[in-house]
């Protein structure tokens, strides 16, 4: 099993650090997935993670100069590991003037991913500053709870207002109530909604637009014979909602929800080379 | 006394006492020769931090009619009275002057700051009278010497967490690692490990006269201009200096110590086939562990016989790295911050503080715990 990679571009290594920055804030502890052409930040929905799952996917070739990758085997060619994200961000943070960043695996008192930043100074010798964050193989026969999620088949497909916005309301709710109404139509409308014994608030959106899903949508049931103002609702917890909206540190080309009625809550938000997407269950 | 400090000097001095504040509880003042003294140490006297502020720091300087006025004072109160932190409301940095007077009548001493629109801050503090408080080092016998500019300290430390309790150094003939350096037991398996390698062409002036690795605490200093590592003593010392100012910050290292034995420091134990230098530095009775510095160290004044007493001579070598790296999880063991206590007049040599100086604390109530051995 063998990974090395390097990152010479400052922008690409801005890039990934700010893509590394995100999963941070979502979680302390993920699965990453390397293969010959992509990365992964997986986290699967479990109990002790509330039920949320993540599934962050990067294209390397837009990230890394070089890539090389020897799997567990020659038919299995990925690597699984557990690490802290936020062990890697805090590695990334000082680097981000460096001359070049390489990550390789190595195994020090435990498996490492050691990462190594050659930094401009002074001389003519550069600086070079090593982290070694301690990580976790995870064997092959766990792969299967780190599998790409199926998209669910979902009610409605709507873009998400802006950030900001939504973000900002978000946060005003939450002092208000633990749980949330995210409901949408397919007609671009979309409330968010907080009920208690004090006070109900909805904010509404509009004009938002829906997502064309068409031929690559999943469904069974296709949303074009929905009733276009039903509104397809899910009920989640404020926490988990906010801390993926404050997590973002760059606006995504495209944000957009899928919502299985009373069911799952998915975001999707797609940069240029990177794709996150977010589960988070509905509650009663 | 009577010190006026004006304009950018202000904040200078805000920032001195802001500094000393996170080494310790109580800021100690001391007029002395070459100006007024501003020291504070932390609880377990592994950290000492030293301003020495020349008359030409002020606009106006009378130094205290009684030429050893030294007093102590919580560092806390002062703080407020300074009211220069930046953080605080935008009224706090229009401090033009500051003005320091002592009182001696009546044991106060009076702090003025002189703000903008008129605005005057009168606050009068009482303060303690004290030994003086002086950690004995000596910058001139350092076998390695390094000097850079402040950014290139800033730039390492950057590095690290704020939360990293303690940091290794080790030089070699031409490079300088900074290690996070870990507690040996099950997390630190598991954590993060981060080396920094600078090249000894970074600093303006790199003479190591011996490989040595050191650990320390890194807390918040980082304006250094020099990095000083003793090898003959245990402490690092990080110095700032300029026309009107110099600032000492001395810092207890860790010994790495191939005897695992313990050995609990107390006057029954000591005797001169110790070997070990004081047991485990973090237990609550500090000052049981406080051990004179080896005389023959200290500056000034201090003609005294240099036969140390045999603790602290096994002790001198034990601190000494030749391996960069060590191997094996090193016995750890706070060597300690030594303070003389600096004697008011240099005719006050007596023999027998020096001989019996297991002491150090400039509290009067160590006094008790003075006599050790």
């Amino acid at each position: 099993m063998k990974f090395r990679a390097k990152i010479i571009d400052v922008g690409c290594l801005n890039h990934f650090t700010r893509v590394v920055n995100t999963v941070s804030r979502l979680t302390k502890a993920c699965v990453l997935r390397l293969t010959c052409d992509h990365l992964y930040f997986v986290l699967s929905g479990r109990v002790a993670s509330g039920g949320v799952s993540m599934w962050c996917e990067l294209s390397q070739g837009n990230f890394f100069d070089e890539f090389q990758l020897e799997g567990v085997s020659a038919d299995a060619n990925e690597i699984f590991l557990e690490v802290a994200p936020e062990n890697l961000s805090r590695a990334l943070k000082t680097a981000q003037n460096a001359k070049s960043v390489k990550i390789k695996l190595t195994k020090k008192s435990c498996p490492c991913l050691t990462l190594a930043a050659e930094l401009p100074s002074l001389s003519s010798v550069s600086r070079v500053v090593t982290h070694d964050i301690p990580v976790d193989v995870i064997p092959r026969r766990l792969w299967h709870d780190f599998r790409e999620p199926q998209m669910p088949d979902f009610d409605v497909s709507i873009y998400l207002p802006p950030l900001k916005t939504m973000k900002s309301v978000v946060d005003r709710m939450k002092n208000l109530s633990n749980y949330l109404v995210l409901e949408a139509n397919l007609n671009g409308e979309m409330n968010l909604k907080i009920d208690t014994d004090l006070v109900s608030v909805t904010t509404h959106f509009k004009e938002l637009g829906n997502p064309p899903w068409g031929d690559d949508g999943s469904q069974s049931s296709s949303p074009a014979h929905r009733d276009p103002d039903l509104m397809a609702e899910a009920r989640v917890e404020i926490r988990k909602l906010q801390q993926f909206l404050t997590g973002q540190q760059v606006n995504p080309s495209r944000a957009m929800c899928n919502i299985v009625d009373r069911r799952i809550l998915h975001l999707i938000f797609l940069h240029e080379d990177v794709s996150l997407q977010y589960f988070i269950p509905a509650v009663v | 006394m009577d010190c006026v400090a004006t304009g950018g000097n202000v904040k200078v001095l805000a920032k001195a006492i802001h500094s000393l504040s996170r080494i310790g509880e109580e800021l100690y003042l001391e007029s002395v020769e070459d100006g007024l003294a501003l020291r504070s140490v932390n609880s377990s006297r592994s950290a000492f931090a030293c301003f020495l502020l020349s008359p030409l720091f002020f606009q106006k300087y009378q130094a205290p009619s009684d030429q050893s006025f030294r007093c102590k004072m919580p560092i806390k109160v002062t703080l407020p009275a300074k009211s220069l932190s930046c953080s605080l409301a935008s009224l706090d940095r229009s401090v033009e002057k500051c003005r320091i007077q002592l009182d001696s009548e009546k044991n106060r001493l009076t702090i003025t700051l002189h703000c903008k629109h008129g605005l005057l801050k009168t606050h009068n503090l009482s303060f303690q009278d004290c030994e003086s408080l002086q950690a004995v080092f000596d910058k001139e016998s350092c076998a390695n010497v390094l000097q850079a500019q402040p950014r290139l300290m800033v730039d390492t430390v950057l590095h690290f967490p704020p939360s990293l309790e303690e940091v290794n150094l080790s030089v070699t003939s031409d490079r300088v690692w900074l290690r996070n350096h870990v507690e040996d037991d099950a997390d630190s398996l598991r954590a993060m490990m981060t080396e920094l390698c600078l090249s000894s062409e970074e600093f303006d002036h790199f003479a190591v006269g011996t490989q040595t690795s050191v650990t320390f605490c890194l807390k918040e200093l980082r304006v250094t201009v020099y990095l000083c590592i003793l090898t003959r003593l245990s402490p690092v010392i990080l110095s700032v200096t300029d026309s009107v100012l110099e600032a000492n910050f001395v810092l207890a290292t860790l010994s790495e110590d191939s005897h695992p034995k313990k050995n609990h420091v107390n006057s029954d134990t000591k005797h001169p086939d110790t070997e070990q230098p004081p047991d485990d530095f973090m237990s609550d009775d500090m000052d049981s562990f406080l051990i004179a510095m080896e005389t023959s160290e200290l500056p000034g004044p201090s003609h005294v016989p240099t036969s140390p007493p045999q603790p602290t001579n096994n002790r001198k070598h034990s601190f000494i790295e030749d391996e960069a790296l060590a191997e094996g999880p090193p016995n750890k063991k706070f060597c300690s911050l030594f303070f003389g206590s600096v004697l008011p007049t240099p005719s006050q040599l007596p023999n027998q503080t020096m001989q019996s100086q297991e002491v150090l604390a400039s509290d009067s109530e160590d006094e008790n715990q003075t006599e050790t051995s």
